[in-house]
C-alpha cells in the first residue's frame, strides 16, 4: 500500500485502528511481564531483515523467494510480541526506504501484521499444529496459514485502494490481478516458514516449545480484538467519511472552520485590477477564471466528469505549473546559497 | 547485491546525513514528525485528478534539502524510484478512463493519464517527505519523539533495539552469504536446501544472541527503559517552523496557485 493511492480518511482510520492495535499488544506483552521479550523482539525483527537479503531460487521459474515476516514471528514470538515486530519492520521500511509511505503505515501494519498475527496464527496454525508437533502438521499448518494470511491481506489492500478512490481499477479486475500473485506468493512463504520452523524444532526443540507454552491466547482474547477494532473503525471511519460526504471534500471543510480562509477571495483584487488590463491584451478570449475555480468544489469526488476546461485555463496552467516549479527550485537554490556563506 | 543490501546501504547513509548539524537537524523531532504528517495529509486530500495544484507542495522537500545540507543528487535519484506498487496499480487509471477532458492545443488528454500522472507526483512528494524526514531527524530522535507523543514504550524500545541490530545481523548475513558463494565456485542461485539451513543458522545465532545482550543488559541494570541523555525542549524556532509550513500547506491546500499565477500572467502578456 502507498501513501499516493490513499485518501486521508481511509489512511488516518488505519492509522487508529493500527495504533489502538499496537497500544494492545504493548499491554499484553507487558502483561506477561516477560521484559526479556524487548530486547530480545528487537533482535528477532533484525533477524527477519537480515533474513530477506538471503534469496533462494524457485526451480524452473527463474524468480526467486525469500523469508516472509507474520507467520515465523508469530510462532517464535507469540502474536502480540510478533504483531509488534512486524509493525516496527514496516517503520523502518517506511522512514528509510519510502516503502508505502508514513500515512499508509496504518493500512500495510494492518495488512501483513494484523491478518498473520491474530487472525491466521490463532486460528489456523495453532489449530492445525496444535501441541504435538510434527513435520506434517507444520508443513500443513504452515502452508495453509501463509496461504490464508496473504490472501486476507491482499485483499485488505484491494478494500482499502477502492474506499480511497485514486485508483480506477474496478473492484473484480483488482482482485483478479492481487489475489493469484499472493496465491503464489502464499505458497512459497508457506514453504519456506515450514522449513525454518522444522529445522528449529530438529536443532533446538526447546524454543519452540517455550514458545508455545509461554501464550496465552484464547478465543476471549481474538473476539476483544475485533471487537474494539469494529468499533474503531466504525467510529473513525464514520465520522471521516460523513465529513467527506456532506462536504465535497472534508479537509477544505475543516480548514475553512477552523481557519476561516475564504476559497476565493484571498486575491480578487489582483484579479480585478488586471482584467482591466486584460481587456487591452486579450490573448486568450475564451478562458474563464471564475468558472474553473468554483466547478471543481462541487463535484470533487463524482463521476471522471471535469468542470468544462477550454483551451485557455489549460495553456495558463501549464505556465503557472512551470512558473510555480521554477519558483520552487529558486527558493530551493537560496536556502542552498545561505547556508554556504 | 541484492535490492535489501542496497537498502541496507541506504540505511547506512541515512544514519550518516542524520548526523549533520543544521538548523534543521537541531530542531524538535516532534515538530518535524508532525510536520511531516500535516504535508501528507494535505498532499493526499487533493481529489484524483489534481495535478497543478500539488505543484507548489514541492517546495517543502526542496527547501528542506538545501536548508539541511543533505545531497540533492542522491534524494532525486531515490525519490524518481516511485514506488513500484503504486505505478502498477496507477498505471491502470489511462486504461480505464479514457474521456478525454483536457486539451492542449489540439492533443486531448484523457482523465486517466491525468489521475495517473497525479499518483506519480503524491508518490514522489510523500515518500521524499518521509526520507527527509529520517535524513534531518535520524532514527533515535524519531523514536524520541514517538515516546514523548504517547507511543507505548516497548513499542518504542523494540524499536531502538531492531535498529541497532539491522546492522549486526545484516553483517551476519552478509558474512554467510559470502561464504556460500565461496564455497559454491561463486554461484548465484541458491538451492532451498542450502537456503533454508543458512537462514535456520542465521535465526539460531540470532536467538542465542537476543539472549546474551539480554543477560548482559540486565547484569548492567536495564529495566526496560532507554534514557537518553540529550533532552529535547520546545523553543520558538520549532513553533515557528511548524507554523509557518502549516500555514503554507493550508494556502496551497486552499488556493491553486499555479492556476492563479497562470491566469495572471496570461493577462499581463
Amino acid at each position: 500500500m502507498a501513501d499516493a493511492l490513499i485518501s486521508p480518511a481511509v489512511g488516518t482510520t488505519m492509522c487508529v485502528v493500527s495504533a489502538g492495535l499496537i497500544a494492545y499488544s504493548c499491554r499484553k506483552v507487558r502483561e506477561t511481564a516477560d521484559d526479556r521479550k524487548v530486547p530480545f523482539m528487537g533482535v528477532l525483527g533484525a533477524f527477519i531483515f537480515a533474513a530477506q537479503m538471503i534469496n533462494f531460487s524457485i526451480p524452473a521459474t527463474g524468480s526467486s523467494g525469500h523469508l516472509g515476516g507474520g507467520m515465523i514471528l508469530s510462532i517464535l514470538l507469540g502474536p502480540y510480541a510478533a504483531f509488534l515486530v512486524m509493525a516496527s519492520v514496516l517503520v523502518v521500511q517506511a522512514l528509510f526506504f519510502g516503502d508505502g509511505g508514513l500515512l499508509a503505515l496504518g493500512c500495510n501494519i494492518f495488512n501483513l501484521g494484523f491478518f498473520p498475527c491474530f487472525i491466521v496464527y490463532p486460528l489456523i496454525y495453532k489449530k492445525v499444529v496444535g501441541d504435538e508437533p510434527t513435520k506434517g502438521k507444520i508443513l500443513t499448518g504452515s502452508l495453509i496459514a501463509a496461504i490464508v494470511g496473504l490472501q486476507l491481506g491482499a485483499f485488505g489492500v484491494v478494500l482499502e485502494t477502492l474506499l480511497s478512490g485514486i485508483s480506477e481499477l474496478p473492484f473484480s479486475t483488482f482482485m483478479l490481478l492481487m489475489q493469484p500473485i499472493h496465491l503464489a506468493i502464499g505458497v512459497v512463504e508457506g514453504i519456506v516458514t515450514a522449513a525454518v520452523v522444522i529445522f528449529v524444532w530438529n536443532a533446538r526443540p526447546e524454543i519452540l516449545n517455550a514458545a508455545a507454552h509461554s501464550k496465552h491466547i484464547g478465543q476471549i482474547g481474538i473476539a476483544k480484538v475485533l471487537l474494539g477494532l469494529l468499533i474503531a473503525v466504525v467510529i473513525v471511519g464514520g465520522a471521516l467519511s460523513w465529513f467527506a460526504s456532506t462536504n465535497p471534500d472534508g479537509l477544505e471543510w475543516a480548514m475553512l472552520k477552523t481557519a476561516g480562509v475564504e476559497e476565493l477571495d484571498v486575491d480578487h483584487d489582483v484579479h480585478k485590477a488586471l482584467s482591466a488590463l486584460q481587456k487591452k491584451t486579450a490573448f486568450l478570449p475564451g478562458y474563464s477564471f471564475k468558472q474553473s475555480e468554483t466547478q471543481p468544489e462541487t463535484q470533487a469526488d463524482t463521476e471522471p466528469s471535469w468542470p468544462a476546461v477550454d483551451p485557455g485555463t489549460s495553456v495558463s496552467g501549464i505556465v503557472g505549473g512551470a512558473l510555480v516549479l521554477a519558483l520552487c527550485i529558486a527558493i530551493g537554490f537560496l536556502f542552498r546559497r545561505r547556508k554556504v556563506v | 547485491m541484492n535490492n535489501i543490501g542496497k537498502n541496507y546501504l541506504d540505511i547506512r547513509y541515512m544514519d550518516i546525513m542524520a548526523s549533520g548539524d543544521t538548523a534543521l537537524h537541531r530542531l524538535d523531532p516532534r515538530v518535524k514528525l508532525i510536520t511531516t504528517l500535516l504535508f501528507i495529509v494535505a498532499v493526499v486530500s487533493f481529489d484524483r485528478y489534481t495535478i497543478l495544484a500539488l505543484i507548489p507542495f514541492l517546495i517543502y522537500p526542496i527547501v528542506l534539502i538545501s536548508a539541511g545540507d543533505l545531497p540533492a543528487g542522491y534524494f532525486l535519484k531515490k525519490i524518481l524510484w516511485v514506488s513500484p506498487f503504486a505505478v502498477l496499480v496507477g498505471i491502470f487509471n489511462p486504461v480505464m478512463d479514457r474521456e478525454i477532458i483536457y486539451h492542449i492545443g489540439s492533443i486531448g488528454i484523457s482523465g486517466g493519464w491525468i489521475s495517473f500522472f497525479s499518483i506519480l507526483l503524491r508518490s514522489l512528494l510523500t515518500v521524499s517527505a518521509a526520507l527527509i524526514l529520517i535524513a534531518i531527524t535520524g532514527f533515535n530522535a524519531v523514536c524520541q519523539a514517538l515516546t514523548m507523543l504517547g507511543v507505548p514504550r516497548p513499542f518504542v524500545v523494540q524499536l531502538l533495539f531492531f535498529y541497532r541490530y539491522i546492522f549486526v545481523l545484516v553483517d551476519e548475513a552478509e558474512r554467510m552469504e559470502m561464504a556460500r558463494s565461496l564455497r559454491s565456485f561463486n554461484s548465484r542461485s541458491m538451492d532451498f536446501r542450502t537456503f533454508i539451513s543458512i537462514i535456520g543458522h542465521l535465526l539460531l545465532r540470532s536467538l542465542d544472541r537476543a539472549e546474551r545482550i539480554y543477560l548482559a543488559m540486565r547484569s548492567r541494570g536495564f529495566d526496560g527503559n532507554i534514557r537518553m541523555i540529550k533532552t529535547i525542549k520546545l523553543g520558538w524556532k520549532d513553533l515557528a517552523f511548524i507554523a509557518v509550513w502549516a500555514i503554507l500547506f493550508i494556502v496551497f491546500r486552499m488556493n491553486n496557485i499555479p492556476m492563479r499565477l497562470g491566469d495572471i500572467v496570461m493577462e499581463v502578456f
